[in-house]
């Protein structure tokens, strides 16, 4: 198995920083939306005084406490890997991502140390009203941490507001507001932060439906179950309207991703959706085969959805790496001559500059500035380089797709087997309720699967490849550091499994 | 004011019952991370191997104006 894996230093470091952010994301979307939930049960508590209210609250941030302090700092594991493995592509975006992640540590320890402090330890020291402000600063901090590491991730899909620097090899920041407010970075952060919410309310429907079938902690799993379900709800419809437009400008910014995600080779005017399909494994960019052995199209729709206009042009695969001149489209191949005239006169003006010689410096800089939007593509050997796994990127948004589709009725279910009150005897819907919990992970993870195999061979967009942001190192030296990790990683996971598994079976205290 | 605020605090700590194992996980976690894994394992490679800027944006700048056959035999 181990022999069938391409075992170069830079898939290895990949692969490494895949399993981090992964983790990562298994703690830090339940976060974002356990934490409005738990604001909505103790806001009903101070409305109504009822102490079972209380007790519920209580129990949901016990359990939001416990994901957040084996999730807390898995994040700075990435900011090592990218000064290790990563250094040409840290040192090249230390000015843009500096500042934002260095506001994002600040406030995040400053949140943590107090609001997160009254919200565990303030039951009894300080007012109800208080307490509850305190609650909802959580959540809304813990939301507001999430957008700069996501502006940040949303500036290497979509580089803008800023200008190379061939002197000291960095791009550096002309304007913050068009990286903050790019659209690539806001639809990242509204789908990411509602796919976390929709996550929290399946993880609180899931263990409320184990209490259900155990038959234990009734009133608070049906109160739980329909304060989460119409979170869920509107989280759902959040999810979807924030999806359409991530895939809007995916396809704006994006194109060859859009292409992957929906597995279209051939561009096309009046482009049909695959609902789902079976790729061919076989089809390489060019050929004639077809692109999938079965698909389920809907005739248009994609064209709609990428551009707002039925009937207009969505560009393929091939389009994109052979260009379309029909369509205007350059391709990938005519990018890689203007990215290596690009890179030669980078080197040029480099040498020129330290042999003292102006002219030839000015002169190779001129030029270097009417190629340098292309000098990612000059670092690829062939033009199919430009084209992300096609096979993995379409099962990931497609999977997101599905799931994200059917967590909804599962809410709305839930919603009307609850105002029915027979909800405690519908055991097929609370095992559904149940299995739902892992699928929205599932749903979470395949997101960010589309998010960085779809982007890929980029590191940033267009601009710098993968194979060049890494490191010098020995690939030995990073496969220890992965292994390393992944002990690391699944003891965490069996601590909070562990430790999670204990509590929800204890149950609120003082029932 | 700054004993009441220390009070609440450690009170906080010591009617903990999940929350000490939790904070020893994160008190192990935060020892790994910082005091083996970026001590041993992950140096930051820039600053380890130059001395200051000029030198890495030199090295940077090297690496990226190679195209990617040489880049791929100076591994080799």
């Amino acid at each position: 198995m181990v022999e069938q894996i391409d075992l170069t230093q830079v898939n290895w470091a990949r692969a490494q920083f895949a399993l981090t952010a992964m983790y990562h994301w298994i703690f830090v979307p339940l976060t974002l939306g356990l934490s409005f939930l738990v604001a909505f049960f103790e806001s009903i508590y101070v409305r109504t005084g009822d102490e079972d209210w209380k007790r519920l609250t209580k129990f949901w941030m016990t359990l939001f406490g416990i994901n957040f302090a084996i999730g807390i700092a898995t994040g700075i594991i990435l900011e090592f890997q990218f000064g290790t493995n990563w250094s040409n592509y840290s040192w090249m975006v230390g000015d843009i991502f500096g500042a934002p992640l260095a506001i994002e540590g600040i406030f995040a320890f400053f949140l943590e140390a107090t609001f997160f402090a009254v919200m565990f330890f303030g039951w009894n020291r300080v007012s109800k009203g208080f307490h509850l402000f305190s609650t909802w600063m959580v959540a809304v901090g813990s939301n507001l941490s999430a957008v700069w590491i996501l502006v940040a991730n949303g500036w290497m899909q979509f580089p803008t507001g800023m200008a190379f620097n061939p002197d000291t090899a960095r791009f550096e920041m002309q304007n913050i507001t068009e990286v903050i407010f790019s659209p690539v970075a806001i639809s990242k952060f509204c789908h990411a932060t509602s796919s976390g919410f929709q996550l929290a309310a399946l993880f609180v429907v899931g263990i409320s439906s184990w209490f259900l079938l155990k038959g234990r902690h009734q009133l608070m799993a049906k109160r739980s179950i329909i304060v989460a379900s119409v979170f869920g709800l509107l989280a759902s419809a959040y999810v979807g309207f924030t999806g359409d437009e991530a895939a809007y400008s995916v396809a704006q910014k994006q194109p060859m991703k859009l292409a992957a995600m929906e597995g279209l080779f051939v561009g096309q005017k009046n482009a049909p959706l695959v609902a789902a399909g079976l790729i061919n494994s076989a089809k390489t960019p060019g050929d004639r085969q077809d692109a999938f052995i079965a698909e389920v199209k809907i005739p248009g729709l994609l064209s709609l959805l990428a551009n707002r206009e039925f009937g207009s042009f969505v560009p393929g695969v091939d389009d994109l790496v052979y260009g379309n001149k029909e369509e205007n489209i350059v391709g990938a191949q005519e990018r890689m001559e203007k990215g290596k005239i690009a890179i030669d006169l980078l080197r040029t003006y480099k040498e020129a500059s330290k042999n003292g010689d102006t002219k030839i410096a000015e002169a190779a800089l001129k030029a270097f500035n009417d190629y340098k939007d292309d000098m990612g593509y000059g670092y690829l050997s062939s033009p199919e380089q430009a084209m992300p796994p096609v096979g993995l990127t379409f099962y990931a948004f497609h999977i997101m797709v599905i799931l994200g589709t059917i967590f909804p009725l599962l809410f709305l279910l839930f919603l009307y087997f609850n105002f029915k009150g027979n909800i405690q005897y519908q055991q097929w819907l609370l095992y559904l309720g149940i299995l739902c919990v892992p699928l929205g992970y599932i749903a979470q993870q395949a997101g960010w699967v589309v998010a960085e195999v779809g982007r890929q061979p980029w590191a940033i967009q267009g601009l710098l490849p993968v194979t060049v942001a890494n490191s010098n190192l020995t690939t030995g030296t990073v496969q220890t550091t992965f292994f390393v990790f992944l002990g690391l990683f699944t003891l965490l996971m069996i601590a909070e499994i562990s430790i999670m598994v204990k509590q929800i079976q204890t149950g609120p205290e003082g029932e | 004011m700054l004993k009441e605020i220390l009070s609440f605090y450690i009170d906080g700590f010591r009617s903990m019952k999940t929350g000490r194992k939790l904070w020893a996980i994160i008190f192990i976690k935060l020892f790994i991370m910082f005091a083996i894994l970026k001590v041993y394992f992950f140096p930051n490679y820039l600053n380890t191997n130059f001395s200051n800027d000029e030198e890495r944006a030199e090295h940077v700048i090297e690496n990226i104006t190679q195209l990617p056959q040489n880049k791929n035999q100076r591994r080799l």
